[in-house]
Formats: C-alpha cells, sequence, structure tokens
C-alpha cells in the first residue's frame, strides 16, 4: 500500500507529496518532466525489495504549484533535495532517476557524494553535444510526442501514458498535471538541459548504473558513454525495445537491472 | 476615441507553396531559403511610410510591435522604428505608441526604460508606453527566457522601469532577476511620473486581472475581429466591475482588420492578402505558442476548462468566411463604419488598433486603404465616447483634438 505523506520543506514555503511503499533499504525516486503519475508499476517492482521514497518536484505537489516560485536555480534545487533527503532521515539511499529526475540525482551525488550510496540514471538529461542535440521535449508536436518518448508509439505503455480521463474536469486536471510538471521541472533546465553538471560530476563516488532506452529520441543513447566516462564507478545497460521511457515500456527489464544493481 | 495605426510589418512575398513547405511562420523558415535582404528594406521603408501617411491623413496613433525570428512581423526592436516615427511625425497631433518592447526578453529592462524615454524626449512627450509580456515563442524560444519566469520577470522589470523613469535619487535595485548597483537613468521621459501605459494581452486570465489592478489600458490584440471577442470582452468588462474600477471604455483597447473600398464588391481586392495573412503568417502551432509554463496555473486550468479565447481552423477559411465571420472588416466605407460601430459599442472599445495593412497588402492599396479609412470612416468613430468619458491613457500634451486632417489622399 502507498503511503502519501506531505511534508513542508524550504522554510515552510515548499509544499511536496511524497509516495513511499514497500520494505527494505531506502530507495529515492526522482521522476522525469512529466511527473509521476506514470511510474506506479515501475515503482511497485522496486518495493518489493526497498522502501520506495517518490518525491514530487516543487511545484508539481497538487494544491501547491505556486511553489515552483520559490527556487530559482539549480543550486536551490540540489540544496532543497539535501534537506528533503534530512527530513526524511536518508542518510545515504540508493537514488533513482529518471530524465530530469536523473540530471538532478546526478548533481546530488556530485555536491554531496557521502548521501548517495547507489546511484542509477535512467534515460537522464544533464549532458549537451552540440553534434547531437537533445530534443527539446518541452514543444514538441503532438504527432511527434509519442515517437519521441516511446520506441513503440503505439503499444500499451504509450497508451497508459497519454490516457486521459473522460470526464472533462477531470480530464482537465490531468491536462494540467502533465503541461505545469513539464512547466516546473523546465524552470530549472530551460533553454537547454546543460547547467554545468560536466564539470562537477567527477565528485560523484557512489557506483552507478546508467540505463538507456535504446531508441531514445530526446536524448540518445550515445550520451550513455559521455555518462560512464566520468563517473568513476559507472556501467551502462541498453534496454532494447524502448525509448525515452524504459522503465515504462521495459519495466520488467528496467527493474531487474536496477534491483540486480542495488544488490537485492 | 482614439484610432491607432497598427503595422505588423510582414514578409510580403512568401512564395505560394511556404505553409506546404513549413509548419510554421515562425521559427522554422531558414532566412536564406525564404528572404531577400534587399525586398525586407523595401519592406522596413514602406512600413514607415504606410505610418507616416497614416498620421498625416489623420489617425491619431502609430503602433510598433516587437516580434523575433518569423515571418509574420518582424520588427526586431520596436523602438528602433518608434525613434524614426518620433522624428518624422513632429508636429503632429499624433502618438507614438509603442506596444511594445517586451521586458522580460530584455535585460536589463532599463534598456527599455531609456528607449522609451529617448523616444518620449524626442515625440515631445507623446508616447504611450506599452508593454507586452512577449509571446512564448519571441521570450522563451528566441530569447531563451524561461517559460514559467516569464511572467514574475516581466512583473519585476516594469515595476523597475516604473521606478527608474520617476527616482529622485539614484538608487540600487536588489530584484530576484535584476541586481543594478546604481540606477539613474538617463534620459527620463518628458510624462511625469511616466507616460500613458498600455498593456496587451491576447486571452490570459491573469494578464487582464493585473491590467485592471494596476488601472492601466488593456489592449486585446486578437486578430479574430469584434465579432468573436465577445467571450473575452465579457471577462474584462466583469473584471472592471468586480474590481470596483470605472467603465471608461477608454481602458480597452481592440485590434481590428479593416480594409476599406470603394463598394463592398470591390473590397474583394483584400481577399488574396487576409488569405495570406491567415493561412501564412498567422501560422504558429500550438507546441510553439503554449509551451508549458507559459501561462500560470490558474491560467492553466481556466483555458483547458472554458478557454478564453476561441480556437479556429484558419486554413479552412476563405475570405468570404473572414469577412463573414468578422475576422476582417472589409467593405464600402458606410459597411465598415457601421461594423465598427457596432463592434466598438459591443465591446466598450476607447482605443481601437486598425491593422490597415496585412499579409502581402501591396505598398499603394494599403496607402488606399488608409486614405479611404481616414476619410471616409474616422470622422464617424472619433466623436465616440468623448462625451462622456475622458481619455486618462493618452498623452497629455496630445489631449485637445484636433479636427482630422485633409491630407487624406494628398
Amino acid at each position: 500500500m502507498v503511503e502519501e505523506r506531505r511534508i513542508r520543506l524550504w522554510q515552510d514555503k515548499v509544499e511536496t507529496q511524497i509516495d513511499m511503499n514497500g520494505d527494505g533499504p531506502p530507495l529515492v525516486f526522482l521522476h522525469g518532466p512529466w511527473g509521476l503519475r506514470s511510474d506506479r508499476d515501475f515503482l511497485d517492482r522496486l518495493a518489493a525489495t526497498h522502501r520506495i521514497y517518490a518525491p514530487r518536484h516543487p511545484g508539481t505537489t497538487p494544491g501547491d504549484p505556486d511553489a515552483i516560485h520559490q527556487l530559482d536555480e539549480w543550486w536551490d534545487l540540489v540544496v532543497y533535495y539535501g534537506e528533503l533527503l534530512d527530513r526524511l532521515g536518508l542518510g545515504a539511499p540508493a537514488l533513482v532517476g529518471h530524465s530530469f529526475g536523473g540530471m538532478v540525482a546526478c548533481e546530488i551525488a556530485a555536491a554531496m557524494p557521502e548521501r548517495v550510496k547507489r546511484l542509477v540514471l535512467i534515460d537522464p538529461l544533464g549532458l549537451w553535444r552540440d553534434e547531437l542535440p537533445v530534443n527539446n521535449w518541452m514543444i514538441l508536436p503532438d504527432d511527434q510526442r509519442r515517437q519521441a518518448l516511446f520506441a513503440d508509439p503505439a503499444g500499451g505503455a504509450a497508451e497508459r501514458f497519454f490516457e486521459l480521463p473522460a470526464e472533462p474536469g477531470a480530464r482537465a486536471e490531468a491536462q494540467a498535471g502533465f503541461i505545469w510538471s513539464q512547466a516546473c521541472t523546465g524552470k530549472f533546465v530551460w533553454p537547454l538541459p546543460d547547467k554545468g553538471l560536466k564539470k562537477r560530476m567527477h565528485r560523484i563516488a557512489a557506483p552507478s548504473l546508467i540505463v538507456w532506452g535504446d531508441a531514445d529520441a530526446v536524448i540518445a543513447p550515445d550520451y550513455a558513454k559521455d555518462f560512464a566516462e566520468r563517473i568513476a564507478d559507472a556501467r551502462v545497460a541498453l534496454i532494447a525495445r524502448a525509448g525515452h521511457l524504459p522503465h515504462l515500456e521495459q519495466p520488467e527489464e528496467a527493474a531487474r537491472l536496477v534491483r540486480e544493481f542495488l544488490g537485492r | 476615441m482614439k484610432v491607432c495605426m497598427f503595422h505588423l510589418m510582414p514578409y510580403r512575398d512568401l512564395a505560394p507553396d511556404f505553409d506546404q513547405r513549413y509548419k510554421s511562420a515562425y521559427l522554422d523558415p531558414v532566412w536564406f531559403d525564404v528572404a531577400d535582404p534587399d525586398k525586407v528594406g523595401q519592406y522596413y521603408n514602406w512600413t514607415l511610410d504606410e505610418m507616416v501617411h497614416a498620421a498625416r491623413a489623420g489617425m491619431h496613433g502609430l503602433c510598433t510591435n516587437q516580434h523575433h525570428q518569423n515571418v509574420y512581423g518582424f520588427m526586431a526592436n520596436p523602438s528602433l522604428m518608434g525613434s524614426v516615427l518620433a522624428k518624422l511625425t513632429n508636429g503632429q497631433n499624433v502618438a507614438i505608441v509603442q506596444i511594445g518592447s517586451t521586458l522580460p526578453a530584455t535585460s536589463p529592462p532599463t534598456r527599455i526604460a531609456e528607449e522609451y524615454a529617448l523616444i518620449d524626449c524626442i515625440s515631445g512627450g507623446r508616447l504611450v508606453a506599452g508593454f507586452p509580456t512577449g509571446l512564448p515563442t519571441d521570450a522563451t524560444i528566441s530569447n531563451g527566457v524561461v517559460p514559467v519566469e516569464q511572467r514574475e520577470r516581466y512583473r519585476e522589470a516594469l515595476q523597475l522601469v516604473l521606478k527608474a523613469w520617476q527616482a529622485r535619487e539614484v538608487f540600487a535595485w536588489n530584484g530576484k532577476h535584476y541586481q543594478l548597483p546604481m540606477v539613474n537613468l538617463w534620459p527620463r521621459p518628458i510624462q511625469q511620473p511616466h507616460p500613458p501605459i498600455w498593456i496587451p494581452g491576447s486571452g490570459s486570465a491573469t494578464t487582464v486581472e493585473f491590467v485592471v489592478d494596476r488601472d492601466d489600458c488593456f489592449c486585446q490584440l486578437s486578430y479574430f475581429g469584434a465579432k468573436n471577442a465577445e467571450t473575452l470582452g465579457d471577462y474584462y468588462w466583469e473584471t472592471v466591475a468586480r474590481r470596483g474600477r470605472d467603465a471608461n471604455p477608454y481602458r480597452l483597447g481592440f485590434l481590428q482588420l479593416i480594409g476599406v473600398s470603394e463598394t463592398d464588391a470591390a473590397a474583394e481586392e483584400y481577399a488574396p492578402h487576409v488569405e495570406y495573412f491567415f493561412h501564412k503568417l498567422l501560422y504558429t502551432p500550438q507546441y510553439y505558442q503554449a509551451i508549458p509554463g507559459y501561462q500560470d496555473h490558474t491560467s492553466l486550468v481556466r483555458a483547458l476548462k472554458a478557454p478564453l479565447r476561441e480556437r479556429f481552423d484558419l486554413r479552412a477559411l476563405k475570405y468570404k468566411d473572414f469577412v463573414e465571420r468578422g475576422f476582417l472588416i472589409a467593405g464600402s466605407a458606410r459597411t465598415v463604419r457601421d461594423q465598427l460601430i457596432d463592434g466598438i459599442k459591443r465591446l466598450r472599445i476607447g482605443h481601437l488598433l486598425a491593422l490597415l495593412h496585412f499579409g502581402s497588402m501591396p505598398h499603394q492599396l494599403c496607402l488606399e486603404n488608409i486614405d479611404r479609412f481616414c476619410r471616409d470612416v474616422l470622422p464617424s468613430l472619433q466623436d465616440l465616447w468623448d462625451d462622456e468619458w475622458e481619455d486618462r491613457w493618452w498623452p497629455q500634451r496630445l489631449q485637445p483634438k484636433q479636427p482630422v486632417a485633409s491630407a487624406a489622399g494628398s
């Protein structure tokens, strides 16, 4: 059963909801630009062996959208997550981040190496190559978004990801959540998701696993090597038949890789 | 009422297959594949000539605007155009309406405070200071402003500009987005404490409320015509009433495409140009306009539940549709006059922004449109509201109204 805990951080100016379930060593999951809505199945798989803590990024907790204006910079966000770990009483959890969340996880592990036991990056943002630009996920046409995010744009994972409630009010709320999550996470990385991580990531001490969907059309799998080269103890695992959200398209494989790496 | 000439300064000679080749008028068309710099030089000059002609013909104000990286209108810095217009219209009873420079996209925004003050000085106090938040395509893509910060930056920038215009002492600005150690602006505007402020918007409830609370003039820059603006118009006047402001029509500006001809049938001369405008120029997909964060959460939820601005499949509409549905008011002077007065009264418009050049309209036709409008339509409009209301959003030095100049057609 998922326990939803709300806490106020940042001089009580930011409320965040943390979804918690499972038993075992602590694992903090940081979601991507589209919110936590679709990650539940993957998290349940990890919850078989770990105590999962899945916070929502600032501004994306329902009921407190304007909290996003309380943090301004990348540095604020890293310190904010340090505070979150303190408040949850987590000394050095495993840290798993997807996409934008992977970039944040990487930065936490670089800024506070002692606070991260093991690091898992799933299709993380954070690096930039001019010859292989990251596809700007915030300005994708509707007819290209599916192709950019999913290896199989017509598959079940894509269907579930884009599914909206039929009732108009709930539908509007769901759409707003999807858009607002991108707005809030985008605040820290617009216009390009390169905020100097390459200067800092040599500090990462945690053994790291870099997971990548081999058909990722947002940030190409070639970037996996760039991350691995810059982290002292890193290995790469590509997932076949998966795009930018391999933990949704191939949840079993993704969860297996993560659990094996985390040693349970 | 006041009527101002609005001009977008578009690319006038796009290839017929432009809209098949590109998915957007913004951002995608590469200059070298589309544009001819000599032609563009000609457009800028024509635009200035058309604006000056409109001033001589009796228009009350001339409106410039800022857009980037597109074929739809590219006065990249409206202050450059506005300063030329200020100089060329010196001695005339015409406002220079900068509507305007986009504050959040200019850093530091004191640059805009200086440019506006400079225009006010050159023009002898004829500036109307317009402060758009900026289209998402312009501000967030062309200028890299963080979408969710655009509004917040805008508000801080506006405060900074107003203080920079008025402060009697040198001050330091320690803002969230801007930090300046010593602000002591040179020049300052002739109009003190500040020139009239107009704030354009297209459909954001938050902007409407902000403008009403500030007691500025709200300009609705819709291209869909007065006929299709009732939802936002109603919302605007309800907000005005709810917030305890008076119903002075001068607190509302409205943009309207207008084409005046000798007869209703002859107005078909505008057909290719209005279709070019809506099919080729006003052709920016949602994914470039509705970037996540460009609306605050409240406006976003509202827009998803009950949009203030209607959406149309513009490319399915033809000249006849644009006229019948009121996107374009075109016809004989009488037809145009009747339809305009109807819309003006219904929406309570005090400042009409007349888009007398649109799309591929050639220079000569634009001059004729201006002449016919100023000669045969404007005289019937300009006395509206004046018996009841004072225009508090107009340069003081221009207050006494002059008769419409006889320059029309000269």
